[in-house]
């Protein structure tokens, strides 16, 4: 189906006149953003509640008789992957790249909008599919949001029957819903700028959504195939991954699979998906940063080089994951080493975000006390990193909570971070309507000091050793009993930092009706978004005319301007002209 | 290489890139569009049979893996029936070609021709696929006795699953013939199926020749790969 509405054009726009059209089988970009974030926030606060659920077990053993060994595995399993998958992935990329890319670009919609609306329809059916897991015999799989073989579909795991099947299922669907998705991220973004927006003035956030959808484009496959393969093992009773093995007394049919194939084909996967989730973070964080310090980001070409360096780096260091898996000496240098050189784009852009801040005019709202948050948290996720991606330091700290503090503080909090500032900084934008300032800042000290309340300690604990995915510790000889009192502020911590997440859903809800009129770009920003004719942005987003673009989406501060920022569909003037000499250092 | 100088612009200079002329007004090629679409697809698809194929020449390295050629009493040491249905989706491959000529010099009876013709060789060799699947069953390879039979059925359906796609979009196509005057619109759409059919058919001999290698060329392509 072709959609007409791209260009600028005389003619009515095919408007959707009902409200089935209009909300429901909506083909317009934000209507579609808003159900996969409203389905992604649903989702991941069910998985909040389940972590919230797995604290109580850790930090108070032995006191909630709901919760038994296979109970909370299930939770960690459906926690892990609800995050990072139906959450993560499909906020940053669903949400928002559905919303930002055509109003960021200049463009109508998409360049597919049914394909587009399918996308959604698909990703809602594979979060109702996930979540029937949890009313099928046998509960949802707790076989770790990794799913290694053999164990998740053998007997002893829990949901090792239906749990894993739906599971497996699941995934399929959301890598169809991924890729009629992602195929229009892409050609939307190569086919539908508008004039002057060249791929070097589209702003990082689109730099990082365009990306990171490549990566989703050709990471899922290796999901997909190894769902396929596990699937068929566990239904038609093939061997690809499952050894001969004997399961509780039974010699089992399987015939001498690699267990160890699948977690190469997972995390093939699984380590460019951390990069899938960060890479549309790192650019939304820049023009949080760049707008909310009223200066232009500091070396934009290295940002735009070290996202796609980091993109294409991000498909060969997915071994690291599997130091202790057995693998040859020589394989684990070289992923050490790629691990570490993935490392100097990354630092490249952390110190940007911070020469970014430095002599800004620095406004301390809630966007960007998030971003200058999120600074802190990747900073300390990725140094944590740097530890873990050498061998022999991974090696005894594998499979320990040092591990857990890791990758929550580097792709769980940061992210996270990320995606409040992105949604209080385009929340007038969306609504029409500013939120509740004071309730924002409160929510992010809550949530910034609370995390560091839950990972700081956690990091200890694993140097002490204690592992991971344990119901209960037991009596063990190197693992103090102090260690208990930990796991259990830890938890208290956990739990607050949970219930203060109400203090952002009250805010989203009430600034609905009762929040300020937020007018005409309120934060004073140069990116196309802002300058629609209309707030929130109405269907066609540009009225008659679609805007041109006559500059980068930095522009703020410039010598002989009026105000601090110069918007994209503003024409460069003389004064502009001889005046804004002193950037030319910006790269 | 027009990348890196379009990663080596200074958008941040005024100069740099002088504002394009007010009356130019960007429209959306659908054409290139969709040349895009297919282009991700053709790579998705490519990065999917290569993981299998990744996988197959790993675990064939396992003791339990026995390759379906190499001697007398496996089914593809006489590959006649495979030559057979490559021949199938060849002809559909060459009919969507003739089609398009057709299309291409607005004679619209031998694109529709061509379109028919190459639906027809599509559907035939799925058939022959099927027919395969049933002739293996009855000499007793099952999908699940042997990994060497798993990874055959598994490509072969995962390729016919494909092809069907490609005739949904073909047929989506072939309606315009019926229902667009102009038949010189419906070349550029049937050069992307074309494209997609003969990438379909390089799959297929890839994974031909996969699954007729003999133990000791399957031994040999799973050394080089390290396994």
């Amino acid at each position: 189906m072709q959609h007409v509405a791209i260009a600028d054009q005389t003619d009515e726009l095919h408007d959707p006149q009902t409200f089935i059209t209009k909300y429901v089988w909506s083909q317009d970009h934000k209507v579609i953003a808003i159900q996969y974030g409203s389905t992604a926030i649903f989702v991941g606060l069910v998985a909040l509640v389940l972590s919230g659920l797995m604290r109580l077990q850790l930090g108070f053993p032995d006191t909630f008789d709901f919760i038994d060994p296979n109970a909370y595995l299930q939770f960690v399993t459906m926690h892990g992957m609800i995050m990072v998958i139906y959450l993560l992935t499909a906020l940053l990329l669903g949400g928002f790249g559905n919303y930002l890319i055509p109003l960021m670009i200049g463009a109508r919609d998409m360049v597919f909008p049914y394909l587009n609306m399918l996308s959604f329809w698909f990703y809602l059916l594979s979060v109702i599919v996930l979540l029937a897991s949890f009313f099928v015999p046998g509960g949802p799989t707790g076989a770790g949001w990794t799913l290694y073989p053999p164990q998740a579909i053998l007997p002893g795991t829990p949901g090792y029957d239906w749990g894993i099947i739906l599971m497996l299922a699941s995934l399929a669907i959301f890598i169809i819903a991924f890729t009629m998705g992602g195929l229009n991220y892409v050609t939307t973004v190569l086919q539908a700028r508008t004039t002057g927006m060249t791929l070097m003035r589209m702003p990082l956030t689109i730099w990082g959504i365009f990306t990171a959808t490549v990566l989703g484009l050709l990471a899922f496959p290796a999901l997909l195939v190894s769902a396929i393969m596990m699937m068929l093992d566990k239904v038609i009773g093939t061997s690809f991954f499952m050894p001969a093995l004997v399961s509780l007394g039974e010699t089992l049919d399987y015939t001498g699979g690699s267990p160890v194939l699948f977690q190469h084909l997972f995390w093939f996967f699984g380590h460019p998906e951390v990069y899938i989730v960060a890479l549309p973070a790192f650019g939304m964080v820049s023009d949080v940063l760049a707008t909310h310090a009223r200066k232009n980001i500091f070396g934009y070409r290295m940002m735009v080089w070290a996202i796609v360096g980091i993109g294409g780096l991000s498909f060969v260091v997915w071994a690291h994951h599997m130091y202790v898996s057995g693998m040859h000496p020589a394989f684990g240098f070289f992923f050490a080493t790629t691990t570490l050189i993935i490392a100097v784009p990354t630092a490249i852009k952390v110190y940007n975000w911070v020469l970014t801040l430095w002599q800004g005019n620095i406004h301390l709202r809630v966007p960007m006390l998030f971003a200058i948050g999120f600074i802190f948290t990747f900073i300390h996720g990725g140094l944590t990193g740097l530890f873990l991606g050498n061998v022999v330091i991974d090696l005894p700290l594998s499979d320990t909570y040092f591990v857990v503090a890791h990758f929550h503080m580097v792709m769980g909090v940061s992210p996270v971070m990320v995606l409040f500032a992105a949604i209080y900084h385009w929340y007038p934008l969306m609504t029409g309507r500013m939120f509740n300032e004071t309730l924002g800042k409160l929510h992010f000290w809550f949530t910034f000091l609370g995390t560091y309340a839950i990972y700081l300690p956690m990091h200890y604990l694993g140097f002490l050793g204690v592992p991971r995915r344990y119901f209960a510790m037991g009596t063990t000889d190197f693992i103090p009993e102090s260690a208990q009192s930990l796991n259990a502020s830890i938890t208290i911590s956990a739990l607050i930092v949970g219930a203060a997440q109400l203090l952002f859903l009250v805010n989203v809800i009430w600034s609905l009706r009762n929040g300020a009129k937020a007018g005409h770009n309120p934060w004073g920003a140069t990116s196309l978004e802002w300058q629609t004719p209309d707030v929130p942005p109405h269907h066609g987003n540009w009225g008659d005319k679609l805007p041109q673009v006559y500059r980068w989406a930095y522009d703020f501060s410039v010598p002989g301007a009026k105000e601090d920022f110069i918007p994209q569909n503003h024409p460069v003037t003389d004064e502009e002209q001889t005046g804004g000499e002193h950037q030319e250092g910006g790269a | 290489m027009s990348i890196f100088k379009t990663l080596g612009q200074k958008p941040w200079l005024a100069d740099a890139n002088p504002a394009l002329p007010l009356t130019t007004v960007p429209e959306v090629d659908t054409n290139a569009a969709a040349r895009i679409v297919l282009r991700f697809i053709m790579a998705i698809v490519s990065v999917l049979f290569f993981l299998f194929i990744i996988t197959f020449l790993s675990r064939s390295q396992y003791p339990d893996f026995q390759a379906l050629a190499g001697q007398p009493w496996q089914p593809f040491t006489d590959a006649s029936r495979l030559w057979l249905n490559t021949g199938i989706l060849a002809c559909a491959s060459l009919a969507i070609h003739f089609g398009l000529r057709g299309a291409r010099l607005t004679k619209i009876n031998q694109a529709v021709a061509g379109i028919c013709a190459a639906v027809f060789f599509s559907v035939l060799f799925l058939l022959a696929q099927l027919d395969l699947w049933q002739h293996l069953q009855a000499m007793g390879f099952y999908v699940n006795s042997n990994p060497a039979n798993s990874y055959f059925y598994v490509l072969t359906a995962l390729h016919g699953l494909h092809l069907m796609g490609g005739l949904i979009v073909l047929a989506n196509v072939a309606f315009r013939v019926w229902y667009d005057e102009a038949p010189e619109t419906l070349a550029a759409p049937l050069k992307l199926c074309a494209t997609y059919w003969h990438f379909l058919l390089g799959v297929w001999l890839v994974l031909f020749a996969l699954l007729t290698s003999t133990p000791e060329t399957i031994n040999a392509l799973a050394a080089m790969c390290g396994f």
